[in-house]
């Protein structure tokens, strides 16, 4: 387990971090797109137009508004995308090598995890735009939102699994037993932790922080240039990450040791998981904030807290 | 719980949620809007004005250009200001062509607000569905009229164009298929439980209110007023045929989403019967055929789809009119917005302030700004403008 520093650098920069889930991130919003518009009887766009899109935004200007602190404005993005490369290593890395994973590295996942909204509110809230301002606050009640139903869900298949705190140790006791998405608490924590991450990528009917209708991309609405693109690869990346995160924590991982097809059929679930996220996103209205908020502390805790209590009695 | 400090939050002038420029100042406490202050005056393209240097067979084609959606209403209370003036009674199939056109524009102006009302909520399945199924609307208007929009149909006197026995069938056609999806749609708002959570109760405009601002249309329709330019001063064709006013009481943006989905329903029960009886009438005359400009007074009103269209025209027996006035149904709805976003959050007040299907630039009559912002003229000097010109005028009536 004694990895050399390159490697660990090779594993974050390229393969399977930074480079790799980038790639793969923006491929998912084009299939975001081009899904969305099949939904909507458009034909969509190309398959390299996300890229066209960030390169592009890679060549124009930014602009930092008068009164923002330049370092935060401009810092939070980047702290952003590097916790996603990070949290996209570790969970990428845990699957396919469960060997090489570290102790606690679930709390790691969580943490960073939290990473994004905050630096996102952090951005938002040193712009000086009012209406930014309140994308910042509409982004902190989210978060505040949904962040209990997701440590119960985690909460419940850690239970479930008779205490392990190890991603490695967590898909190992579903390849020798099931994957917990098969079993009446994993999958009420499945779906409760699937509503939270729809909310963490800020997707209809949680896209409230950003709504361009109403306050016209809110969190995003002061960021221009590079610095977008850095923003909207996060997001991409954030994209890939959560359907990997849910096929690792609830549906046995993407990889596991068994021969044969099921190599390839394994990466069709965190697929499944974003058709799943895209067909919620576009048979849905924007909800308010306040409904966003008693959703999730009503339906979806009592969810999770059922969930969990299930597992406590080996449900 | 400590009074939360106070900010605006623009709308406008340049803003996402509305296509044309106009601005909303909301002032927030957090998310809840305690003020709105409208201010417009941004899109003003002197219709009025250009009117008057037009003849009355012009002049049709400029007031079709006031509003790109409803590019009927406007020509159809305009055709009605100059007849009533010369005192010129249509051709009975004319009446018919004319209420077709004016109800197939109604249906597709409905479907447009609707797919506007689903992208301000995020939900852009609906507006894009709502759009495709206005499709087939503008493409039988494309039929008859030869064109999707503008068409350019009415004329002093009658219609320009013949509704012939071939465009018929297809237009049946297109409206049995609208019938079905607009059903297919009413039923999927309707039932959609987020979408009740998200309008109900939504941007209230209580029947007291609306008398007060005196709202017209579905905004008026939905808050319990039965107003209907169509029931109440028939015109065109729509005394003729049996049709049914929608009003509902809740005054909600619900509420006036379904009075326009409803609203389109009658719409294409219009159309058909006006087809039925179109057949029945012999192949005939399809214009009154004015001879020379009205000496007198006119008016014309048109419930547009968005409430009712008012025009004046004031001739002098010459080609031109000296005096064309028009009024806007957004005019009066826009203002109702001043009580009916208070208290609501911003997330309410966008949906409640798209919810009267505003457009502004029918509505602008003035613009009284140099480019450096400084304002020219106040209301009171306005005014006394207009009464001097009333006076150079003749005194007026």
């Amino acid at each position: 387990m004694n990895m050399s520093v390159g490697w660990v650098f090779f594993y974050l920069l390229v393969f399977p971090g930074f480079l790799f889930t980038s790639v793969v991130g923006l491929l998912y919003t084009w299939v975001d797109r081009k899904v969305t518009a099949r939904i909507q009887f458009r034909v969509g766009p190309p398959l390299l137009q996300p890229f066209y899109d960030f390169f592009k935004l890679l060549g124009k200007d930014t602009f930092v508004p008068e009164g923002a602190p330049r370092s935060i404005f401009l810092g939070a993005p980047l702290i952003g995308l590097a916790s996603v490369s990070v949290l996209s290593t570790v969970l990428l890395v845990s699957n396919l090598f469960p060997g090489q994973a570290f102790a606690g590295d679930l709390i790691v996942v969580l943490y960073l995890f939290a990473f994004v909204p905050i630096v996102l509110i952090l951005g938002a809230s040193s712009s000086s735009n009012p209406i930014s301002a309140l994308g910042a606050s509409r982004e902190m009640s989210l978060y505040l939102a949904y962040e209990l139903p997701l440590l119960f869900a985690l909460a419940t298949i850690i239970v479930k699994s008779g205490g392990l705190l190890k991603i490695g140790d967590l898909l190992q006791w579903q390849w020798t037993n099931h994957p917990f998405l098969y079993s009446a608490s994993g999958a009420l924590a499945f779906v409760s932790a699937f509503l939270c991450m729809q909310a963490k990528l800020g997707f209809v009917p949680f896209d409230i922080a950003e709504a361009e209708q109403e306050i016209m991309g809110g969190i995003t609405l002061e960021y221009s240039g590079p610095v977008l693109a850095v923003l909207k690869l996060t997001k991409a990346m954030l994209y890939f990450t959560v359907s990997i995160f849910l096929t690792v924590f609830f549906w046995g991982g993407f990889r596991s040791p068994r021969e044969g097809w099921y190599h390839i059929l394994g990466w069709l679930k965190p697929l499944a998981i974003i058709v799943l996220i895209i067909l919620i996103k576009n048979t849905n209205p924007r909800l308010r904030i306040d409904q966003a908020l008693r959703f999730f502390w009503s339906i979806v805790l009592v969810l999770s807290i059922a969930g969990f209590i299930l597992a406590t009695v080996g449900l | 719980m400590a009074a939360l400090e106070r900010k605006v939050i623009p709308i406008g002038p340049f803003h996402p949620l509305q296509e044309e420029a106009e601005y909303f100042k909301l002032t927030v406490e957090g998310e809840k809007v305690v003020g709105l202050d409208i201010q417009l005056g941004y899109m003003h393209r002197g219709h009025e004005k250009i009117c008057e240097g037009k003849t009355y067979d012009q002049i049709p084609f400029v007031v079709e250009r006031i509003c790109g959606i409803c590019s009927t209403s406007h020509p159809f209370a305009c055709v009605q200001a100059i007849e009533d003036a010369a005192g010129i009674e249509i051709p009975p199939r004319a009446a018919y062509i004319r209420t077709i056109v004016g109800e197939l524009e109604r249906i597709h102006s409905h479907l447009l607000w609707v797919g506007l009302a689903g992208h301000f909520l995020g939900y852009n399945t609906v507006w894009m569905w709502a759009w495709k199924y206005r499709e087939s609307v503008l493409e039988i208007s494309e039929l008859i009229t030869g064109n999707r929009n503008h068409y350019a149909m009415f004329k002093p006197g009658g219609v320009r164009r013949d509704i012939e026995g071939g465009m018929i069938p297809p237009l049946l056609q297109v409206l049995d298929d609208a019938d079905k999806k607009i059903l297919m749609l009413t039923k999927a708002v309707l039932d959609d439980p987020v979408l009740h959570k998200r309008l109900e109760g939504v941007g209230v405009l209580t029947p007291e209110m609306a008398v007060e601002y005196s709202v017209v249309g579905p905004t008026a329709r939905a808050s319990g007023l039965a107003i209907d330019v169509r029931k109440d001063d028939p015109h065109a064709a729509y005394d003729w045929i049996e049709w049914e006013e929608i009003v509902l009481h809740e005054g909600d943006v619900f509420a006036k989403a379904k009075v326009r989905l409803l609203e389109c329903l009658e719409s294409t029960k219009i159309i058909r019967q006006c087809v039925q009886k179109l057949k029945d009438l012999p192949e005939g005359e399809i214009d009154a055929h004015m001879e020379r400009g009205p000496d007198g007074e006119g008016i014309g009103r048109y419930e547009a789809p968005r409430g009712e269209v008012f025009h004046y025209v004031k001739g002098d027996g010459s080609l031109y009119p000296s005096r064309y006035k028009i009024r806007a149904p957004s005019s009066m709805n826009i203002k109702s917005n001043e009580v009916a976003v208070l208290g609501g959050s911003v997330a309410d007040a966008a949906i409640t302030l798209a919810a009267v299907d505003p457009c502004y630039c029918c509505t602008e009559r003035i613009a009284a700004f140099n480019t450096k912002g400084k304002l020219l003229y106040t209301w009171d000097d306005l005014v006394k403008l207009s009464q001097e010109k009333t006076a150079r005028m003749g005194g007026g009536s």
